[in-house]
């Protein structure tokens, strides 16, 4: 029985004990817990006394979570590299990733489909369309439905951000990155190793330039333009939708800057390169994201 | 195949193996059951008599939330992830969960989860008390100060459940034996696999749904405050765009289990196996566009109700098909009576009836009488505690002999069996009439036409908790001193765990995949 399926399947590499997941657990808890003081205290929207120890937590914990994905990912990369996995586990890795991808989707999903049912339901409620007439009149009777909503129900007022200028720079240098990456990915098949390091260095450069403009657009909407997280619904989806992806694009970017490290040491043959072809995925799902943001948050 | 494995406390610390990771799951979730049981017992107290006995109503509100989060996130969930690690690889002829280390870390991150959870009972305004549902505006701008360990809390179980969910599609997908096609597999992993895959749909939704709340709390945002623009009550869709998947998630697996069981002791096979799969494939799907039946009395436009109340009566179509199915896989089989059959066939009466008051509360014409009152609590009782619960307590007593090579007492589980029967119907049936009659949830005192009613619901949890410790002593007693299991314990049984494997099932299996015909 065996000796007909080991032919056909080389044996699945099932890791030995590893001591990071756990460290892992207790830096996500203090992480947590340091994370919840700090912004209480650093909001001072809940008394919490004198203690101050929050942010100093959150920062050791975030230290020890690096750390450990070092050390993790280390242990994983070396096991790569003395040739222990099979095909069968770069398909796991494979899959895995893209069903990491899908729950990413839906947690912008959560944003966006907060988005749209605010526009689409929320503020015409909300100017006694429907039922609602009666809210309207009596609560917020000088309420004028709009989009983007630039004075709220309680008289708090703020500007919209066109699409033109910043963002649609931005849009063109995502596409541009997702164009390089595809060529930086090319050129790995083809085991063209200078094109491969070249490339995917400028798309990592590409990210950088990427959030260095949306800094400046953020500090033009902080400061000349009055439109903060506090300034009503139109706010608070804004910065939400492109803070969160900014995020994703800074990790996509840390991402990218560490797969190019490991194309100048020559860690990917044209065959076994599965971290590389995650860093892709993610860069290209961060990038249809941005699509769907330019879309629906600044032209729309 | 040797049957060497680490020892001390880094064996359960570090390890990558399903086996002992599933054991984790499983007494994790037996403590969590226990301490959410506790919290049933002090609501259950102070409802004995009308009048206020011993909480004040503020620690009432935390033990209804803390109870409903517990019994969820810690109970159910966590349990059906402890079945999916033990059984799915050996079902599949698997050597391991497709990514072991990961695993470990779904695993760690729950104790500490719920440590943050819980130790918001000793901070300044006491626990979460704003149901389990933590509905805006209670929970932002009412909510305690814990209100943001409790996010973060969250935000640590919802990371866990996804990754154990990739880890079960992926190990289905990837790692299944040559010949194990996908209409091979055996239900159980069918049920977990779509499991999975609403898990990984719908717990970022959750976290989404508290990042929400927690800028809403600190940062000024207006996502669900209308002087801003937005809407308390797009909190409501948001998390029950969660919550009603999230039901599913808790009752499929259980329908997998039951899936096994009963087959085994009729000594047949499954009746429709392949419209089992294609009725929970149905059931998943649905479950995407029915969230809004938990919103009928809240308001929405006449076709929203309208829409959500007919896709809701449709889920009504596949779960009849399933429970048809088990009923016809009994029919004319020989059947006898083991514990884990005993909970199965039970499951099968009692979730059909959590099944019936769930189509009752689907019309929302009626629910407008029944919304928050304990007709409610009734319904998602019977569904969880004689199906969420008695699926995974009929799992254990099946499996048990393959995991320890330890049979328990008969007798014991039996008594088990009779004890949870009577006293899950003593507690929850009640529950109904009082429901009917007009008795809001969520209340430490009430009028005293409901007081008969609410004296035999309090007896039954009584009893049912005790019951619980008794399963405890059973489960104990059988791994110290139970008889030797066969490596086939029940004759009627089919799948790799039991045709290939000794029982105790050895510490790595199937390093070489089997080969299914
Ligand atoms: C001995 C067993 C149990 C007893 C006696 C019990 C009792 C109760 C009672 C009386 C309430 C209503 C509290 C109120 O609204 O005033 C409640 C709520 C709830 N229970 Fe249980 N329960 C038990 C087991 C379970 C289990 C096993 C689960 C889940 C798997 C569960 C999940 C819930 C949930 C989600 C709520 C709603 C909490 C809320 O209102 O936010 N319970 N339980
Ligand atoms: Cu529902």
């Amino acid at each position: 029985m065996s000796t007909e399926t080991e032919e056909k399947y080389e044996s699945y590499y099932v890791p030995e004990q590893s001591p990071w997941p756990i460290v892992g657990a207790v830096a996500l808890f203090f992480i947590a817990y340091g994370g919840a003081n700090f912004i209480q205290q650093s909001t001072d929207t809940v008394d919490t006394g004198d203690a101050s120890w929050g942010g100093l937590v959150f920062m050791a914990a975030l230290a020890v979570m690096i750390y450990m994905v070092f050390r993790w990912w280390g242990d994983v990369i070396k096991e790569s590299m003395d040739g222990l996995y099979s095909a069968q586990m770069d398909r796991s890795f494979k899959q895995g990733m893209l069903w990491f991808i899908s729950s990413e989707v839906m947690f912008f999903a959560a944003f966006f489909g907060a988005l749209l049912y605010v526009r689409q339901f929320v503020i015409p409620w909300l100017g006694g369309e429907g039922n609602n007439m009666m809210t309207h009149a009596i609560i917020w009777p000088e309420f004028a439905p709009q989009w983007p909503l630039t004075t709220t129900p309680d008289g708090t007022t703020t500007t919209g951000m066109g699409a033109w200028g910043l963002p649609a720079i931005n849009t063109a240098i995502l596409l541009t990155s997702s164009w390089t990456l595809t060529i930086a990915h090319h050129a790995l098949k083809a085991n063209n190793r200078q094109a491969l390091l070249n490339y995917t260095s400028l798309t990592a450069l590409l990210g950088i330039i990427f959030l260095a403009l949306q800094v400046m657009e953020y500090h033009h909407a902080y400061t000349e333009m009055g439109l903060t997280l506090g300034s009503g619904i139109y706010g608070s989806t804004f910065f939400m939708l492109t803070g969160f992806h900014g995020f994703h694009v800074t990790l996509g970017t840390i991402f990218l800057i560490v797969l190019s490290i490991r194309c100048a040491k020559g860690h990917f043959t044209e065959k076994h390169h599965f971290a590389y072809e995650a860093g892709a995925w993610y860069w290209h799902f961060v990038d249809v994201v941005w699509l769907f943001l330019f879309i629906f948050v600044y032209l729309m | 195949m040797s049957d060497h494995h680490p020892t001390g406390i880094t064996r359960w610390l570090y390890t990558t193996n399903h086996k002992d990771i599933g054991s984790m799951y499983l007494w994790f979730s037996f403590i969590m059951f226990l301490i959410g049981g506790a919290m049933a017992m002090v609501i259950r107290a102070e409802l004995y008599q009308p009048g206020l006995q011993f909480v004040q109503p503020e620690f009432f509100n935390q033990m209804t939330t803390m109870h409903g989060l517990i019994m969820v996130f810690g109970a159910v969930m966590p349990s059906m992830v402890g079945l999916a690690n033990w059984l799915i690889p050996m079902m599949i002829g698997a050597p391991d969960m497709a990514l072991p280390r990961m695993n470990n870390w779904s695993f760690w991150i729950l104790p500490f989860a719920f440590t943050l959870l819980l130790s918001s009972f000793l901070m300044e305004g006491g626990a979460p008390n704003f149901g389990w549902t933590f509905y805006a505006p209670l929970s932002t701008t009412y909510g305690p100060p814990s209100t943001d360990f409790f996010i973060l809390g969250v935000h640590m179980m919802g990371i866990s459940s996804i990754m154990g969910a990739i880890n079960v599609i992926v190990t289905v997908f990837n790692m299944r034996a040559p010949g194990m096609t996908l209409m091979k597999m055996p239900l159980f992993v069918w049920t977990w696999l779509i499991t999975a895959f609403l898990l990984i749909m719908v717990m970022p939704v959750l976290a989404g749904t508290v990042t929400m709340m927690l800028t809403d709390r600190h940062f000024g945002t207006s996502f669900f405050d209308a002087a801003g623009g937005g809407d308390p009550v797009m909190f409501q869709h948001i998390f029950w765009f969660f919550g009603h998947p999230e039901v599913y998630i808790m009752i499929l697996p259980a329908f997998g289990v039951v899936s096994e069981i009963i087959p085994a002791f009729s000594r047949k096979k499954l009746f429709g196996y392949s419209s089992m799969v294609y009725a929970t494939a149905s059931i998943a799907l649905l479950s995407f566009i029915v969230w809004a039946h938990h919103m009928f009395a809240v308001g929405m436009p006449v076709a929203g109700e309208l829409f959500f109340m007919i896709a809701t009566m449709l889920i009504a179509v596949p779960t009849g098909v399933k429970v048809f199915n088990w009923v016809a896989t009994m029919w004319q089989g020989s059947l006898t009576f083991e514990t884990p059959m005993l909970f199965s066939i039970a499951f099968v009466i009692l979730f059909t009836i959590g099944g019936f008051s769930g189509v009752m509360l689907a019309m929302a014409p009626v629910d407008f009488q029944y919304h928050d009152t304990y007709f409610v609590v009734a319904h998602f009782h019977y569904v969880l505690f004689p199906g969420a619960i008695f699926g995974t307590t009929a799992a254990v007593y099946y499996w048990l002999p393959k995991w320890t090579g330890k049979m328990y007492n008969e007798t014991s589980g039996k008594i088990h069996f009779w004890l949870s029967m009577i006293f899950v119907n003593l507690t929850f049936f009640p529950m109904h009439f009082s429901g009917l009659a007009g008795m809001p949830r969520r209340i430490p005192d009430y009028n005293m036409m409901f007081a008969d009613f609410n004296m035999w619901a309090s007896i039954g949890a009584f009893g049912l908790g005790l019951t619980q410790v008794y399963f405890l002593v059973t489960i104990i007693m059988a791994i110290r001193g139970g008889k030797k299991a066969d490596e086939k314990q029940w004759d009627g049984a089919t799948g790799l765990e039991w045709d290939a494997l000794p029982s105790p099932a050895p510490y790595h299996t199937f390093s070489t995949p089997p080969k299914v015909d």
